[in-house]
């Protein structure tokens, strides 16, 4: 079988975002790292290429973006990816959802695949639509945001958790699957995990490798133009007191001066 | 005037026949243009007039049991038809995991720009602007669709849903279709549905009462019910709650779970990491009850208790039972 994952190399939680003139985000003065979403597509494919052995299943990390989202790939190799492609081009510079989305499912055409695993979204835009993007480019059906899969070689089983119902669904392979949070630890790569990651092959692909023109990506090619780009006001903390017994009474009054009470 | 395509999410059953962020989208709808509902599953006279109390002249109704049977395929390729017969100015879907599915395969279909989880739209001289809060709810951008047919996905809360007072009964369109492999590959082979809490639901709640990791047990988590009932609020947890199977995942507030912005959010036990904060930190008032005076949640609550919870909330509970005796 042949599982490819999907990865993103994104700022840290903590980081303070800078922009660009182009109002692109500034990723290279930014410290970054492999989402934490996607350690958990990383988590979820390892088990199931563990589970089919090493001979039957190739598992390939994918990414895109400028030279540093090669960190992530090293770090989802160390995590158990047997092999990683970096898609990096000057020309993806600004590239929206449906350019990523095209260049990852060129890129995942191209490695060939049976099962596609994405995280959920990715911890920067927070879009959650490239999953369901590759997919429908790839022409073949996905299951979202599962929190726990299976796979018996010819179809996917994922349980799923919506507001409404828990829910299995059966999806017959090739697919596209993400996976929540929910889906379990990640792993911590060992010393030993690391250093032999560093030894599995990363191949860097360009645009024409793809076959890909370079005026179908990048912020030229958008489909949405930002008009402009403000930092919210930041809230400023209010009125803070400590319980002598009678918080619950003031907390109360707080309440009723802001007519919830 | 052009038509603007509104996809209905309907209610759960027993209650009402559409759920509040439909409503807030027709509402968005009219600012636009003019508002035509696509609903999936049966049709009734009640769904009809409701939509067409806020603001839907045409409703496309495509009802098959594969709509249930499958995930989203169906309902792209139903949304899909109504593209095709009404070449709309534009495309409002409310944005939950299903419906950013939806409007993703549908950008790709129609090669067309998408903003996702918009929290404004407003007509502009070059189509719909849309104002959308980005990076952990830290930054507002304001953006256009510059491609093809302007999708959007409306967080609920971004507008207030207005019903009109005169309004004529809208036509009733069907849309039969053979649904594609594609559509018909994805099956749910079994769903079970959650019980009903009774309590408002937490996306749409005015109040929402959340506890965090202080609640220290899932029978300390009662408290955090107990005050949301005497509020009439809906309950939110942690991720730190739901990862130790205190609640379920479907009560998470922040980045992996919902985004909120009710008029009152009361948050005890809760630190306030910035995962968190991501999801509810556009509420309009916040106050915070946690025993760590220097809890990140301080600085950004309006009004702070430090102090027990186990003690706080009891006394409020009663203040509150009191005021409404």
């Amino acid at each position: 079988m042949r599982i490819v994952v999907l990865v993103k190399h994104v700022p840290e939680p903590t980081a303070v975002w800078r922009f660009s003139d182009d109002l692109t985000l500034d990723r290279a003065g930014l410290d970054g790292r492999l989402s934490q979403l996607d350690e958990h597509a990383v988590e979820q494919a390892v088990r199931l290429a563990e589970e089919g052995g090493p001979t039957e299943c190739t598992l390939t990390c994918l990414t895109m973006g400028p030279a540093p989202a090669a960190d992530a790939l090293r770090k989802a190799l160390a995590m158990g990816g047997h092999q990683a492609v970096h898609v990096l081009d000057e020309a993806l510079h600004g590239s929206d959802a449906l350019a990523t989305s095209l260049v990852l499912a060129k890129a995942v055409q191209r490695l060939r695949f049976d099962l596609v695993v994405c995280g959920m979204a990715s911890t920067d835009a927070e879009m959650s639509v490239v999953p369901s993007m590759v997919a429908d480019r790839l022409g073949v059906p996905q299951a979202t945001n599962a929190s726990a899969l299976s796979t018996n070689g010819t179809s996917v089983t994922v349980r799923r958790e919506t507001d409404s119902a828990s829910e299995e669904v059966v999806v017959p392979l090739p697919a596209v699957v993400s996976v929540t949070d929910q889906s379990g630890e990640p792993r911590y790569p060992a010393f030993k995990a690391i250093m032999a990651a560093r030894k599995k092959p990363v191949q860097a692909w360009s645009l024409a490798d793809l076959g890909i023109e370079a005026a179908e990506v990048g912020l030229a090619a958008a489909g949405t133009v930002v008009h402009d780009l403000r930092p919210r006001p930041p809230r400023t903390a209010g009125t803070v007191v400590v319980d002598d017994g009678d918080a619950a009474v003031r907390l109360a009054d707080y309440l009723a001066g802001a007519r919830i009470l | 005037m052009t038509t603007v395509l509104v996809l209905v999410e309907r209610g759960g059953a027993g209650g009402a026949p559409v759920r509040k962020p439909t409503l807030e989208l027709l509402t968005v709808a009219r600012r636009l243009g003019e508002p035509a509902a696509v609903v999936c599953g049966p049709v009734g006279e009640e769904i009809v007039e409701t939509l067409a109390r806020y603001g839907a002249t045409v409703v496309y109704a495509a009802d098959a049991p594969e709509l249930d049977d499958y995930l989203v395929g169906p309902k792209v390729e139903v949304l899909e038809e109504a593209v095709r017969r009404t070449a709309p100015a534009a495309v409002l879907v409310t944005s939950g995991p299903e419906g950013k599915e939806i409007a993703a395969r549908l950008a790709v279909r129609l090669d067309s720009g998408i903003v996702t989880d918009a929290v404004d739209v407003q007509p502009g001289p070059d189509g719909p602007v849309v104002t959308q809060s980005v990076f952990g709810g830290m930054w507002t951008a304001r953006s256009r669709i510059c491609r093809g047919m302007p999708i959007v996905t409306v967080r609920p809360n971004a507008a207030h849903p207005e019903p009109l007072t005169n309004y004529p009964p809208p036509a009733v369109e069907p849309v039969a279709i053979e649904f594609s492999e594609l559509a018909r590959a994805a099956r749910v082979v079994s769903r079970t549905p959650r019980a009903a809490s009774g309590r408002p639901e937490l996306i749409d709640a005015a109040v929402v009462v959340t506890g965090g990791r202080g609640v220290g047990s899932p029978e300390g988590f009662q408290l955090i019910e107990r005050l949301a009932d005497a509020l009439g609020a809906a309950v939110g947890a942690t991720r730190a709650v739901t990862d130790l199977a205190w609640r379920g995942h479907e009560m998470q507030i922040g980045q992996t779970g919902k985004t909120v912005a009710p008029q009152l959010y009361l948050a005890s036990g809760v630190s306030g990491a910035v995962q968190h904060l991501a999801g509810m930190q556009s509420s309009r008032t916040i106050v915070a009850v946690n025993k760590d005076r220097h809890a990140p949640i301080f600085g950004v609550a309006d009004f702070g208790v430090v102090g027990d919870l186990h003690t706080v909330l009891p006394a409020l509970i009663d203040e509150i039972e009191k005021r409404k005796g």
